[in-house]
């Protein structure tokens, strides 16, 4: 039995992002023939891209109401079009959209979500999967207990992004927009964006300054070092609530969950709410001047001293290691 | 303005968690979901601007009760808690379906507010779907509102991945809010006070004139058949010493080797 896998492809100004990718990889370890929903204005030059990265098909609308992503039109169309398809599976990025997306849509078709994914196998046509739960102190397998779409997201960064091959070839379809304009209630009036800020959550590598760093300008080698690698800048809460370094920065329990290829977390303790947030990291090395810090424990490597004399030591050698 | 502020309790985020047997269980005394507090702040902040009434409705045990007095202690005027052997097990759709039949009972309700998400099941999912349930207007990430009653119009900012969008909406909405959006207060003596004298009813199936089909495990399209603490880090820490210039060089050599970089 063939089953019917589709994914939501999620784009912001027209840029796929990359969570949707992932998600399009994840897809195709599920089952061949693959669709993917292209939802937007002026997107459908987006479409050989999808289908480079796994999509068999690709069902596109392309429609003025659906410009941003609003769960309201988003939700009514897709809703529309699995009822009329029947697919087996709706992968979704575990994103803000992606989020509102398959709750809404769950709500739509009165079936259920498994939200934050970071295993997915299909059984007979059925979802197993595993998510973390109590911030990823535990893990908890979830499968769905009544027949009907199994709408799935998927945790950024849980799975591998696939390489594109500009070869593969795919079926583009044209859809229509469900509701109108005056039947939306949220209209978008404005964004401020801030430009050349890498996403923590897509981040690969993730620099993190804690309480050790002293203050607002400890954040300096902090941000050298993240910016010599091409990461992010992370921030624990202690850090956060000084007030040297925005709310957006924060990683933990109460701040965002991140999954980098490299975590470097300097002068942080490693209370059980940051290491909430960092724990699937896959590579932790560690800058602290208490050896005792629970953060050891997480760290494949650890160096133990003064922040401000190997911090800048570590990127002077990193510029040299990669011909920067 | 009626205002309603879902919440959960949840165990306190410093909690050590364990599970033994499938059950989980924890070292501390569980709290109002940390995301919740913002929530409960803002649906008060609104209603002292506004006038009106908060509500605070919380699903779970007899027990979660302390995590609604925390809610009128900080300021809410009333507390319900929905409670009922058939809503055991509920997932975050049929947690939804449960909270829209509440908000219906309650009637006449402009606004809904909901944290985030909760720090145990993690899903995010109920704001939205509750949204839908109500055929009300879906604002989720808030972490900026401006409410006008008399245009029954609101403003409000999200927070996205990519940065801030700014959103206008109709009355009644749901919101969805994150930690941005205000510094929760902590409860007053006379809050405190109040809140050891309130008396919080109990809504059950029949209250809320809840479908038995479409609550508790019954009603939840997903199960978690095991729950199980994530397998241990391979390897310990390896520790590397020396001069900075030593240690960076060292460093660096282990993650090119483990093609880290």
């Amino acid at each position: 039995m063939t089953n019917k896998i589709w994914v939501f492809i999620e784009q912001f100004k027209g840029a796929i992002q990359p969570a949707s990718l992932e998600a399009l990889g994840a897809a195709r370890t599920l089952g061949d023939g693959v669709t993917a929903l292209l939802l937007g204005q002026g997107v459908g030059a987006l479409a050989q891209a999808v289908i480079a990265h796994g999509a068999d098909e690709v069902l596109v609308a392309d429609d003025a109401t659906l410009a941003d992503f609003r769960a309201e039109p988003y939700a009514a169309l897709v809703a529309k079009l699995a009822q009329e398809h029947k697919p087996d599976v709706l992968l979704a990025a575990a994103t803000t959209a992606g989020r509102d997306l398959s709750a809404t849509v769950a709500v739509e078709l009165n079936t259920g979500v498994i939200a934050d994914v970071i295993g997915l196998k299909l059984v007979d046509g059925k979802v197993q999967a595993v998510k973390p739960v109590y911030a990823g102190k535990l893990l908890s397998d979830v499968t769905f207990a009544k027949d009907g779409l199994q709408l799935v997201t998927l945790r950024p960064r849980a799975f591998p992004k696939p390489e594109p091959d500009p070869a593969r070839t795919g079926v583009v379809t044209s859809v229509a927009p469900v509701l109108a304009e005056d039947a939306i209630s949220v209209k978008v009036v404005d964004y401020a964006i801030e430009q050349g800020q890498v996403s923590l959550t897509d981040a690969k590598i993730i620099v993190s300054g804690g309480r050790g760093v002293g203050g607002p300008e400890g954040f300096a080698p902090i941000r050298e070092l993240a910016q010599t690698l091409g990461g992010a800048v992370g921030a624990s809460r202690a850090a956060v609530d000084a007030g040297w370094i925005p709310y957006a920065h924060q990683v933990g329990q109460t701040g965002k969950t991140v999954s980098p290829d490299l975590y470097i977390a300097v002068g942080i303790s490693g209370s059980i709410q940051h290491q909430a947030g960092m724990r699937s990291s896959k590579t932790i090395v560690a800058i602290n001047k208490d050896p005792e810090a629970p953060i050891f424990k997480l760290a494949r490597y650890g160096i133990v001293g003064d922040l401000f004399k190997y911090v800048p030591a570590l990127t002077a050698e990193f510029k040299k290691r990669l011909g920067k | 303005m009626n205002i309603v502020a879902c919440v959960k309790q949840t165990p306190d985020s410093a909690a050590k968690i364990t599970v033994e047997n499938g059950k989980v269980t924890w070292d501390a005394a569980p709290v109002l979901n940390p995301w919740d507090e913002y929530t409960v702040e803002e649906a008060i902040r609104l209603k002292e601007k506004h006038g009106g009434k908060v509500t605070a409705l919380c699903l779970g045990p007899e027990t979660a009760k302390e995590a609604l007095k925390t809610c009128i202690a900080m300021g809410c005027d009333e507390a319900i808690l929905l409670s009922d052997p058939a809503f055991e097990g509920s997932d975050a759709l049929a947690t939804a379906y449960l909270l829209a039949q509440a908000i219906q009972k309650i009637g006449a309700v402009d606004l809904v507010l909901c944290g985030k998400q909760a720090i145990d099941g993690d899903t995010g999912l109920v704001p939205m779907a509750l949204a839908r349930l109500l055929d009300w207007s879906p604002i989720s990430y808030t972490m900026h509102l401006e409410v006008d009653p008399a245009s029954r119009t609101l403003k409000a900012t999200r927070l996205l991945e990519q940065g801030k969008q700014m959103v206008t909406a109709k009355l009644p909405a749901v919101i969805g809010t994150v930690k941005e959006i205000n510094e929760p207060r902590y409860p007053s003596f006379m809050g405190i006070r109040k809140a050891s004298k309130a008396n919080i009813p109990t809504w059950g199936a029949a209250d809320v004139g809840a479908d038995p089909a479409k609550a508790g495990v019954a009603g939840s399209a997903t199960k978690w058949p095991a729950i199980y603490p994530p397998p241990a880090r391979e390897g310990a820490v390896e520790i590397i010493e020396g001069t900075p210039e030593e240690a960076a060089a060292k460093l660096v050599d282990r993650l090119i080797a483990d093609k880290v970089i």
